[in-house]
Parts: structure tokens; sequence; C-alpha cells
């Protein structure tokens, strides 16, 4: 089992996969996602998104700039207006 | 009866036209399928916000609402963005989009309101300035980028929203074309600001969603990005439109310059036999009267 992880820009579905965790940072705070999480929204500050693709892997870091995080049933949706790399 | 070089010549001036209507009409073909995607592209993002917006939306409501959702209160000043395309030679597309921000303006002064006019796009400006000069409050130049993409949309809708708050306008209304093919583009009139209330989403699973910070803290944070999402899409629109509405047209006109190369061959070929036919009677003439 994994977490499903979706990264939306207006531009484009730049991923849609399944991942073992992911670390966002929220205006409050950096939170780390993994599946079975509890239905939670939180607005974005700009930083780097931290993607865990198995649980000892090294984490791929995606720079975002402003949006919101949407964790529910269905995984984590993350919406960033931009996306560096 | 023309004479033959100047039938010669307006052949050959249709032919160079032909050319160049047939090459606009290759190039947007292949741009048409580009701005497609584009606008596909862009959807996912829209879907998910409107989604959210709709079950925020429903959580936060009376005197609580931002303003962008609730409104000023009165809707007596409206402002029509109208999107039109930067560049000619796609048909009908921009006469229409006028004619409907037209439509809606009258509409909207019978009903006793004010209105004025933000423009987006070159080729609104003329037509429009002509019956609502004064109306016109400002605009914004899309032609000095080859695409305009999000980050115009960004300043499209800063500047609305300052607008908003400053008190300049109760509701605005954008105006742009859906492109439902590349024959037809409806253009639509569809409320930005107060961001219309969604459709109450489908009741939730009764999960509890938390929220960091606040729900209103989300949703005012969230409406000036939809109404920058929808600005983009009306972008990405309007992009497809032109192409799909210059392809359309820049086939037919090809087609046209062809009709008239046949009509003007023949009546080239026509002019020429009666020339040597007439030079056969003078010589023939000519012979027996010795």
């Amino acid at each position: 089992m994994a977490l499903h992880f979706e990264l939306v820009t207006p531009a484009q579905l730049v991923r849609s996969e399944d991942v073992h965790m992911v670390v966002v940072p929220g205006t409050e705070g950096e939170f780390g996602v993994l599946e079975g999480h509890a239905p939670f929204m939180s607005t974005i500050r700009d930083g780097a998104l931290k993607i865990y693709k198995s649980a000892n892997a090294a984490p791929e870091e995606i720079m975002i700039q402003g949006g919101f995080a949407e964790v529910g049933d269905a995984g984590i949706t993350v919406l960033a207006e931009h996306v560096a790399g | 009866m023309a004479s033959l070089k100047e039938l010669k010549g307006r052949i050959n001036s249709v032919k160079s036209t032909q050319k160049i209507t047939k090459a606009k009409q290759m190039v947007a073909a292949a741009k048409l399928r580009k701005a497609q995607a584009a606008a596909e592209a862009g959807r996912p993002y829209a879907e998910r916000l409107a989604a959210v917006m709709a079950s925020l939306a429903t959580k936060v409501s009376g005197d609580s609402a931002p303003r962008l959702l609730a409104g000023t209160g009165s809707d007596e000043r409206h402002l029509l963005v109208v999107v039109n395309t930067d560049k000619g030679l796609c048909g009908g597309l921009n006469a229409n989009l006028v004619k409907a921000a037209k439509v809606k303006a009258r509409e909207l002064i019978a009903a006793g309101k004010s209105v004025e006019f933000y423009l987006v796009g070159k080729k609104g400006r003329a037509p429009i300035r002509r019956d609502y000069a004064k109306e016109i409050t400002g605009g914004f130049d899309t032609s000095v980028v080859r695409n305009p993409g999000f980050e115009e949309a960004e300043n499209i809708a800063e500047e609305l929203v300052s607008m908003f708050e400053a008190g300049k306008f109760d509701v605005a209304h954008l105006i742009y074309p859906i492109f439902r093919s590349a024959l037809v583009q409806d253009p639509t009139a569809q409320q930005l600001i107060p961001v219309p209330a969604p459709k109450s989403a489908t009741a939730d699973s009764g999960a509890v969603v938390e929220y960091e910070p606040g729900e209103e803290e989300i949703l005012e944070a969230l409406l000036p990005r939809y109404v920058k999402t929808q600005i983009f899409g009306a972008l990405l629109e309007i992009a497809a439109s032109e192409q799909g509405a210059s392809m359309t047209a820049m086939d037919n006109a090809t087609r046209n310059a062809g009709e008239l190369i046949q009509k003007l061959t023949i009546q080239y070929n026509r002019s020429r036999q009666a020339a040597i036919t007439t030079e056969l009677v003078e010589i023939i003439a000519g012979a027996e009267a010795l």
C-alpha cells in the first residue's frame, strides 16, 4: 500500500504516482503525509516538497510556490502555482 | 474589357494571396494542436480547485464570508472583462465576442446598472471604443508575449481584485469564447467576481477535515487563486479559439482564391482567343483587299 500523490499546476499535471511519504511545506510548518492520513487541508508557503518513494529512499525535492495541499481518502493532492525543477 | 496584361497581373496577385492564406492556415492548424493540448492540461487544476472551493464555501457562509465570495452587497456597477485576440485573420471570432459583450452591456444598462469595460487583447479595443468610449476603464496588453500564460492571468487577476477591493465595481463578468471545435466558438459571459457560490458539493463522506490555518483563511487565499484560474482558463480558450477560427477562415479564403483564379483564367483565355481571332480577321481582310 502506498500514498497516492498528485502535483498539479495550472499548466499541467506534473506528477501522479504512488509514493511512500510526502513532506509538504505548510504555512504553519512542514508536515509529512503517510498513507491513511486524516483528511486535512493546508495552504503552502514557498519551499521544497520532499517526496520519499520508499521508506529509506533519499527524498526527491521539488520547489513549489503558492498553493495548497489537500489530503483525503484518495491520497494527497498538491495544487501549486509554480513548480521549479 | 480588361487587357491581357491586366488580367495576368490580377491572376498573379490572387495567387500570391492564396499562398499567404494557405500558409496561415497550416500554421494555425499546427498551433491549434498545441493550444488544445494546453487547454486540456490546464483542466485538472481547475477541476480540483472548483471541488475544493465548493466544499469550503458550504462551510464558510454568512457574515464571515470574505468579500470576494459575498460581494459588496450591491450590484449597481458592473465590469465586463472582455477577452479578445491580439491578431486578426480569424474570421468572425472577435466580432462575435464584441457583439456578445455589447448585448450584455445593453442588458445591464436597460436594467439601470452602470457598465464599465476592461479589455484583454488588442482586437476588442476599437469596436468597443466606438460605442462605449467613456466606459473603458482599463485593459491588459497580451500582445507583448507570444503565448499568454499563467503569469499574465495572475497580473490580470491581481489588477481586478485590487480594483474590486478599492470599490471600483460590484460585479465583474468575464466574456470569452468557449472552444467547441475549429468551426464553433461560443462567446460566453460568466460571473467572475464575486465568485459565484458553487453548486453545493455532493455531501462529504462525513469525514471531519482539519484546516490549517483556519477555514476562512484558506478560503481567503483560495478565492484570488480561483479568479486567476478562471482568467487563465479564458486565456487558454481564446488561444485555442483563435487558432481554430483562423484555420477555418483561412481555409475558406484559400478556397475562394482558388475559385477566383479559375474564373480569371477562363476570362484570360477568352480574351486571348478573342485577340487572336481579331488579328486573323484583320490579316484575312487585308489579304482579300489586295
